[in-house]
């Protein structure tokens, strides 16, 4: 085990956050690396303090520590400054904690939170001195895996990885780390990267590329050809049943600079079936399964004991869906040993006014801003997406928080959804010059921030089909909105700069030819395209001129019915109907309830996999019309302010 | 170690070596934070609309520099209903305040380590405005032994050393002779081709961070390690240190003299 510090130590005073390199964590693990025991390098491919946080991340590294038979150390990547100095000084990518080579782990395995991040993968693996291309590595080299959302649809990345895992890591990081110990195990001269290739195809949930070759006639796939029969013809997801099982993290790792997220982080249930036709996550991640609320508690008590962190943040799709939400929260608030410096944070609230409530009872600490995501301007358009929340339950949210003290209210919002009219648009601005009217009733100066981000189709979801807007039309969209937003004083319009978006679009729904045109943007210098100062949209058309390809075929086209997409072999378990029928139904402005609720509407994530959704309640969380179980009559909303109504 | 009784106000010696000195004075805080959170402190909180807990440190130092010599002055808050750990108390005496220093100790991330705590009075000036100057250890690269003695020697002579920095996003120029009280080359350093200084700055007008002394010397000089190796109040032509190793204060700087003194 060769520590390369020494040599990255004359570095760090010349460079922007040394910190970011020397690791330092508490809960971070120095293990030695043996002969026999599996090395993993657990790599998230952009900065180390939007890296660190990522929860996924840690569960999988202190699974893989506790297994006798494997090891795992982290990495993230270089800022460009520090890159420079490493290329300058020959020094590979390294590890965090020991700071040995990448390429001296057996296994480099890279969270795929966004496509943005994809080039960052190949120049992380440049770096490292392991061949980008799978077909350049051979027995000797470093394993590449990847997961996370962006796996359901891996195809753009297909070239450069060993092998896609499909949905939740616990299980499935054990079984991989016996395939490749087996594998490692044989003598060097006698094995084969094929083998390996082979042995991971028969691992439930994991995807091999290089065992498929897609099939194409013009801008379209038209098939699939396996080319080996260990390689199955759909690989489905992995989930895992019972939350409660799984603990983890059970030391999340407290860094020693500020990163983002930098609190306590307590998963409180996986899964969302509120069934947001647009929420690739709520589509990919289901069924719901609720960590026990006694769990919850003790991971809550003793994280923040270990930490010392004052703030803890409960997370998942819709935390304010949790079965007992106010009992937990109300008994971190409540405990004498918080001393009340201890804040909560519900990422992703409910738009109505109950979870405003929930939240002014633990915002004692500070009270800085509300966040709602509405999604769509109009109620029309939130049919269409079955983001059920009317004008009222939005009006009712945006009351409760200005009578509640907050002077500032932001709002996130969707354009070029699917059916989408300059009236939902123009709604945006409309919706956020009531709210701004309302907090006016309660203060002289109130801010409403309208943020507006560009929609992009994604794999595995009603919208799969369906052409996103062009850079033009979602220009012409923000520019019509800024206009209209002006006429009123305090709303505030923010919005995702659309040629990223479209930079998105190329990525998201991208075939096996896309390899090219990563690698070629890479080439060009486009690292952190996910950073405003760094993203070039030019960089990717010149690559798909480069490579024969058309933009608007994989961005503006709406695609068949029966169209082959390059994600058919992969499953999280929808059933292709479904998903289907749901694009037919938003179309029709139809809405769907939740199942957690309601009968069962077969979506096939757990008949598939015959498990069931685990909640505490068989009652849905009390609200306004998002929250009774989606009745969707426009009768006037109860707000209950302090109180839960019966 | 069990902290029995709290004095109101403290002051912590300690000291930042190995990988954590690459963490900025921000992050140092916020480490301090934490452990007096996990250690169930009852640290006073500022007023206002984003309360703060009371810490108040000593001179910055720099990210990437180690030191033999950092303090933070603690105040704790006065018990209220809900507290449930040790509580301020006036018989409070210096052994309390070290079992405070080493109950902090054991919480801190490893690198920075107490070396010492007592118990201080009020005072209307913060430590950081206290401290003088400073005395460092720099290990520089770039050029020959020769060569650094004549550049340190050419600096000393002169009348002034214009540096252009960077200060609230804008260039300006500052002169840093009149910062330099001492500066000699000790000579070779941890490894071959580095050299030692022992630098003793003035915190006034300007304090001098050792990047900006090496860009003074010579723009060719490469900085290895710096440590700063004490803190100093100038007491009436007396330098003295704002809490000795064995937990003295000292002089008219100590906060107690200064306090009975008004």
């Amino acid at each position: 085990m060769n520590s390369l510090f020494t040599k990255i130590e004359p570095l760090l005073f010349a460079v922007e956050k040394p910190a970011r390199y020397v690791g330092g964590e508490m809960g971070a693990q120095y293990p030695s690396h043996d002969p026999g025991v599996v090395s993993w390098l657990l790599a998230y491919p952009d900065t180390y303090e939007i890296g660190l946080p990522n929860q996924g991340l840690q569960i999988l590294y202190e699974i893989l520590n506790e297994n006798p038979r494997a090891l795992a150390e982290r990495t993230y990547a270089p800022w460009t400054d520090m890159e420079t100095a490493m290329r300058a000084e020959g020094i590979p990518l390294f590890s965090v904690e020991n700071h040995v080579a990448a390429r001296d782990f057996d296994l480099i395995a890279f969270n795929l939170s966004a496509e943005l991040t994809f080039t960052n993968v190949l120049n992380m693996l440049d770096l490292g001195g392991i061949p980008i291309r799978t077909a350049d590595r051979g027995a000797s080299d470093t394993i590449v895996l990847v997961g996370g959302h962006c796996t359901y649809n891996p195809e753009p990345m297909a070239d450069f990885v060993d092998a896609v895992v499909l949905g939740d890591g616990e299980e499935v990081v054990t079984e991989i780390t016996d395939a490749v110990g087996d594998w490692l195990a044989i003598p060097e001269d006698q094995r084969t990267r094929r083998d390996l290739h082979r042995a991971l195809a028969r691992v439930d949930g994991v995807y091999v590329p290089s065992l498929y070759a897609p099939v194409f006639e013009g801008i379209r796939q038209v098939g699939l050809e396996i080319l080996d029969p260990a390689a199955p013809a759909v690989v489905e997801k992995r989930t895992v049943a019972d939350l409660g099982e799984w603990p983890y993290p059970k030391s999340q790792l407290v860094p020693l600079t500020e990163v983002v997220h930098d609190r306590l982080n307590v998963e409180v249930f996986r899964g969302c079936t509120r069934g947001c036709r647009f929420c690739q996550a709520g589509m990919i991640t289901r069924p719901v399964r609720e960590r026990p609320a006694a769990q919850v508690a003790d991971m809550v008590a003793n994280g923040l004991e270990r930490t010392g962190y004052d703030e803890v943040a409960l997370t998942s799709l819709s935390t304010a869906d949790f079965s007992g939400i106010e009992e937990i929260v109300s008994g971190i608030v409540s405990d004498p040993r918080n001393d009340g410096r201890v804040s909560v944070s519900l990422p992703s609230l409910r738009v109505d006014a109950f979870t405003v409530s929930t939240a002014a009872s633990i915002g004692s600490v500070r009270r800085t801003g509300l966040t709602f995501a509405p999604e769509g301007g109009t109620w029309r358009m939130r049919r269409v997406i079955n983001k059920l929340i009317t004008d009222d339950d939005l009006f009712a949210a945006v009351d409760a928080a200005f009578s509640q003290g907050w002077r500032r209210v932001k709002l996130y919002f969707l354009i070029g959804l699917p059916t989408e009219e300059d009236a939902d648009v123009l709604g945006i601005a409309r919706l956020g010059a009531r709210c701004v009217e309302i907090g006016k009733r309660y203060h002289q100066n109130v801010t409403v921030t309208a943020s507006v981000g560009g929609f992009v189709p994604k794999a595995q979801t009603p919208f799969q089909w369906h052409g996103q807007d062009s850079k033009e039309e979602l220009e012409r969209k923000v520019a019509m909105l800024r206009q209209e937003a002006r006429l009123t004083r305090g709303l505030q319009i923010r919005w995702h700069e659309p040629a990223a978006t479209v930079a998105e679009g190329i990525l998201s729904r991208g075939d096996r030819r896309m390899g090219a045109v990563i690698e070629s943007v890479w080439r060009q210098g486009g690292v952190f395209q996910e950073w405003s100062e760094h993203f070039d949209l030019e960089r990717f058309t010149t690559a798909l001129d480069e490579a024969g390809l058309d933009l608007d075929a994989l961005t503006t086209r709406t695609r068949d019915e029966g169209e082959v997409l390059p994600w058919d072999h992969l499953s999280a378990g929808l059933h292709p109907d479904f998903l289907w029928g749901e694009y037919q139904d938003a179309i029709a402005e139809v809405g769907i309830e939740d199942c957690r609720w309601t009968p069962c509407y077969d979506c096939g994530a757990c008949t598939t996999f015959g498990i069931e959704h685990v909640v505490a309640s068989n009652q849905p969380p009390a609200g306004g019309s998002q929250g009774t179980g989606q009745g969707l009559d426009l009768s006037p909303t109860p707000v209950a302010l302090s109180t839960r109504p019966a | 170690m069990t902290v029995q009784r709290l004095p109101e106000r403290l002051r912590v010696r300690y000291t930042k070596t190995g990988r954590i000195r690459y963490t900025s004075q921000r992050d140092n805080a916020r480490a301090w934070e934490r452990a007096l959170r996990r250690a169930r402190l009852p640290i006073a909180y500022s007023e206002g609309f984003n309360p703060r807990p009371l810490l108040a440190f000593s001179l910055a130092l720099p990210t990437g520099c180690e030191s033999g010599a950092e303090y933070t002055d603690l105040r704790f808050a006065i018990p209220g209903e809900r507290s449930i750990g040790p509580v301020v108390s006036p018989e409070a005496t210096a052994d309390d305040a070290l079992a405070v220093g080493s109950l902090l100790d054991a919480l801190l991330p490893d690198g920075l380590t107490v070396v010492t705590a007592a118990p201080i009075g009020e005072d209307r000036t913060s430590l950081q405005e206290q401290v003088t100057s400073c005395s460092w250890i720099v290990e520089v690269t770039g050029m020959t032994e020769t060569e650094l003695v004549e550049r340190v020697a050419t600096l000393l002579d002169a009348d002034s050393v214009p540096i252009e920095r960077e200060r609230k996003g804008r260039r300006v120029t500052d002169d840093l002779r009149p910062s330099i009280q001492s500066l000699d080359v000790e000579g070779g350093g941890s490894s071959p081709g580095t050299f030692r200084l022992n630098a003793e700055l003035a915190t006034k007008p300007r304090g001098v961070r050792p990047a900006e002394l090496l860009r003074g010397i010579s723009p060719n000089l490469r900085l290895v390690r710096a440590n700063r190796r004490a803190q100093w109040i100038d007491s009436d032509g007396m330098r003295l240190e704002p809490l000795t190793h064995d937990g003295r204060l000292l002089g008219a700087a100590a906060p107690m003299a200064a306090e009975s003194g008004r």
